[in-house]
C-alpha cells in the first residue's frame, strides 16, 4: 500500500482545515507513514464474504416524537459564541466583495 | 476522628444517611485534601468550591426535612472535562474550548446532581479524550500519585489519579479505547466501561461515536456498582442509548461468588511483549479465580491480532467527522478574525491554534482513511476487522461467562516517554481495544504491584453486551480475596503525597 507524504499531508491538511505549519508537515509525515505502516494490516485478514460493522448495536432511525418541547433560549444558544449580532452567530466574510 | 477522604463512597453514604457526618463536612475535607496535594497532582482542570458546597448544603438541608435521599447524597466526585455542566467551565482538555462554559448540562451531569452527588469538579484528561497518558492535555500532564514521575495513563489520568490521591471518592470517566480501565490499572484503582449504550453519551463531547462510552470510576468494586446505577439507563436525548434495564450491577457487587463460573484466558491477550510483573499478577488473579471455584478455560481469538490497527483507523475516521464542529464559528476559539480573513481561512486558523498535535494527527489520519481511493482498504477493511473480533467473542462467550487478561500490557511509564512516539503510546490499549469494538462491557481492578518497579497492575474483566452484573460478581470476588491476602487495599501502600 502507499506511504504518505508531505504533500500529501499538507492536502489532508487542507481537507480538514487545519493551516499546518512547515515544521508540522515535516513532523507529521513522517509519524504518519509509520502508522499507517502500521495499520494497513487490517486489509490482510477480512475477505469479500465478512461484512462490515459500523456500530455495536444493531438500530435504526431512532426517532422522537414530533412535538414540541423545551429547548434553550437564543440567548443560552449564543452565549459561547465568539461574536454576535442582532440575536445570530455572527461569522467572517463568507463571499468575495465583489457579490 | 475519622479520615473522611479515606472513606469509601458507600461509608460515606451511610455516615450521611445516619448523621454522623454532614455532606457539608465531607466537601470540605476533600476540598482542602485538593487544596493540599493536587498542585503536585494536577488531578484537577477546575475545582467548582461554590458549587460543591451548595450542593452539599442541599443535601443536608434535605437530610434535616426528612426527605429521602440517594443511595450517594452527599458524596464528592470528580468529574472527566468531557461532560458538559450548565454554568461550569468544560475545556475537553483542548485550548479550542477554554473559557466555554457550557448553557447545558450532560445527562451524566444531571442524573449525578439529581441523586445528590456533590460534584467538585472537573478533572484532566488527554485533549479531547485522545491518548493514553494525559500528556496530550493542552492544559499539561497529571502525575500518578504512585510516582509523580509517571503517567497516570489517559485519557482519564485526572479522574484516576484523583482517586488514587483521595481527592474524591468517586469519579466519571469515559471509555473510547480504553481511556477508563488503562488509567485505573496504572494507578490502583477501579473503572468500568459499561456496554455500548448503557450510559448516555448526551452532552458527552464526541470523539469516535460508535465506541465512546462514559462509565464509573471509584476506588472499590462496590462503590463502581453504586455510581453505574445512578448514571445508567435509557436516556431519549441520546440515540444510541439502550432502551433496556439497567443489569442488576449493586447486587451483583454485593453477592461476589464466583463457584462454577467459567472464567476464559485468551491467548491473544497476553504473552510477548508484557512486562514480567504484569504476567506474574496476572497468573496469580488466574489461580486465585480458580481457587475460589470459578473453572479456567483457555481461548484463542485469533483477530484481536488486528485489533489494535482497526481501531487506529476506525476512531481516528469518526474523530475527523466529529471534530469538523469546531469551526470557530459557534463557541469557541476563534483565530484571526481581523476582516482580512474569509471565515474558511479563519476556521482553519482556529484549528490550527486550537488542537494539539495528537488531535491533528488522529483528524490527518482519519481525513486519509476516509479518502475517495482509500477508503475500501483502511476504513472498510477495519469495519470488517470489527465483525471478526465480535464473533470472536461470540465464540469465547458460548464457552466461557466472562473473559480475563491483563487490562494494560506494562505499569505505568515515565512521564514524556512515549509522548511524540504515536506507535508506543498506541499500544498501551492493545488489550482494553477490542472490548470497545465490540461493544461489550469491561472492568479494571487492582491485582497487586509488579516486583521489579512496584506499580500497580490491573486485572481486566470481560462480559457480553448487557451483562455488566457479572463484572461486579467476579470483581467483587476477586477485590475480596485480594484484600484478604494483602491485609488492606491496595492502595493504602501508595505513597504519602
Amino acid at each position: 500500500m502507499p506511504g504518505i507524504t508531505r504533500e500529501e499531508v499538507a492536502h489532508l491538511g487542507r481537507l480538514a482545515r487545519l493551516e499546518l505549519s512547515g515544521e508540522e508537515l515535516d513532523h507529521f509525515a513522517g509519524q504518519l507513514d509509520d502508522i499507517i505502516g502500521a495499520v494497513a494490516r487490517v486489509s490482510e485478514v477480512a475477505g469479500e464474504d465478512v461484512p462490515p460493522t459500523s456500530h455495536p448495536l444493531p438500530l435504526t432511525n431512532v426517532m422522537r416524537q414530533d412535538t414540541v418541547r423545551p429547548s434553550l433560549t437564543a440567548q443560552q444558544a449564543l452565549s459561547g459564541a465568539p461574536a454576535q449580532e442582532q440575536q445570530r452567530f455572527k461569522v467572517p466574510q463568507i463571499l468575495g466583495e465583489e457579490a | 476522628m475519622t479520615d473522611i477522604i479515606r472513606l469509601t463512597a458507600a461509608e460515606t453514604a451511610a455516615r450521611i444517611a445516619s448523621g454522623e457526618l454532614t455532606a457539608v463536612e465531607v466537601a470540605e475535607a476533600h476540598l482542602a485534601r485538593i487544596e493540599a496535594v493536587d498542585e503536585k497532582v494536577h488531578a484537577y482542570l477546575h475545582v467548582d468550591r461554590e458549587g460543591a458546597l451548595a450542593q452539599a448544603r442541599a443535601v443536608d438541608a434535605k437530610r434535616a426535612a426528612g426527605e429521602p435521599l440517594g443511595p450517594l447524597a452527599g458524596v464528592p466526585l470528580a468529574l472527566k472535562d468531557i461532560f458538559t455542566t450548565e454554568g461550569v467551565p468544560t475545556t475537553v482538555g483542548s485550548k479550542i474550548l477554554e473559557g466555554w462554559i457550557p448553557p447545558y448540562d450532560a445527562t451524566v451531569t444531571k442524573r449525578l446532581k439529581d441523586a445528590d452527588v456533590v460534584i467538585l469538579g472537573k478533572t484532566n484528561m488527554d485533549e479531547f479524550a485522545m491518548g493514553s497518558s494525559t500528556e496530550n492535555s493542552a492544559y499539561g500532564p497529571t502525575g500518578n500519585p504512585w510516582d509523580l514521575t509517571r503517567v497516570p495513563g489517559g485519557s482519564g489520568g485526572g479522574s484516576a489519579a484523583a482517586l488514587a490521591s483521595y481527592q474524591a471518592p468517586l469519579a466519571i470517566g469515559t471509555d473510547t479505547g480504553g481511556s477508563i480501565r488503562q488509567p485505573a490499572a496504572v494507578t490502583g484503582t477501579v473503572g468500568v466501561k459499561p456496554t455500548y449504550g448503557g450510559v448516555s453519551r448526551y452532552g458527552m463531547v464526541a470523539f469516535s461515536s460508535s465506541l465512546d462510552q462514559g462509565g464509573p470510576c471509584a476506588r472499590t468494586v462496590l462503590d463502581a456498582a453504586l455510581l453505574h446505577e445512578v448514571i445508567a439507563g435509557h436516556d431519549p436525548m441520546d440515540s444510541t442509548s439502550i432502551d433496556a434495564p439497567v443489569p442488576p450491577v449493586v447486587e451483583a457487587a454485593r453477592s461476589g461468588d464466583v463457584a462454577g463460573l467459567r472464567v476464559g484466558v485468551v491467548k491473544e491477550l497476553g504473552g510477548e511483549g508484557y512486562q514480567a510483573g504484569v504476567v506474574e499478577r496476572f497468573n496469580e488473579s488466574v489461580e486465585l479465580l480458580r481457587g475460589l471455584g470459578a473453572e479456567v478455560v483457555e481461548l484463542s481469538c485469533p483477530s484481536f491480532t488486528y485489533a489494535l490497527a482497526a481501531y487506529y483507523l476506525i476512531a481516528p475516521s469518526e474523530c475527523s467527522s466529529n471534530l469538523a464542529r469546531f469551526d470557530a464559528m459557534r463557541y469557541g476559539l476563534r483565530v484571526g478574525d481581523d476582516g482580512s480573513h474569509s471565515a474558511e481561512e479563519v476556521t482553519a486558523l482556529t484549528r490550527e491554534a486550537g488542537f494539539g498535535p495528537e488531535v491533528k494527527r488522529r483528524i490527518i489520519l482519519g481525513t486519509y482513511a476516509l479518502s475517495s481511493g482509500y477508503y475500501d482498504a483502511y476504513y472498510g477493511s477495519a469495519q470488517k476487522v470489527r465483525t471478526l473480533i465480535a464473533r470472536d467473542f461470540e465464540r469465547a462467550f458460548e464457552q466461557v461467562d466472562v473473559v480475563v487478561s491483563p487490562t494494560t500490557p506494562t505499569t505505568a511509564f515515565p512521564i514524556g516517554e512515549r509522548v511524540d512516539d504515536p506507535l508506543a503510546m498506541y499500544l498501551a490499549d492493545l488489550c482494553t481495544i477490542p472490548v470497545n469494538l465490540a461493544g461489550n462491557a469491561a472492568m479494571s481492578l487492582p491485582c497487586g504491584l509488579a516486583p521489579e518497579d512496584g506499580l500497580p497492575v490491573g486485572l481486566q474483566i470481560i462480559a457480553p453486551a448487557l451483562k455488566d452484573d457479572r463484572l461486579y460478581r467476579v470483581g467483587a470476588a476477586v477485590e475480596a480475596a485480594f484484600v484478604a491476602k494483602w491485609g488492606h487495599p491496595l492502595l493504602e501502600e501508595a505513597p504519602q503525597l
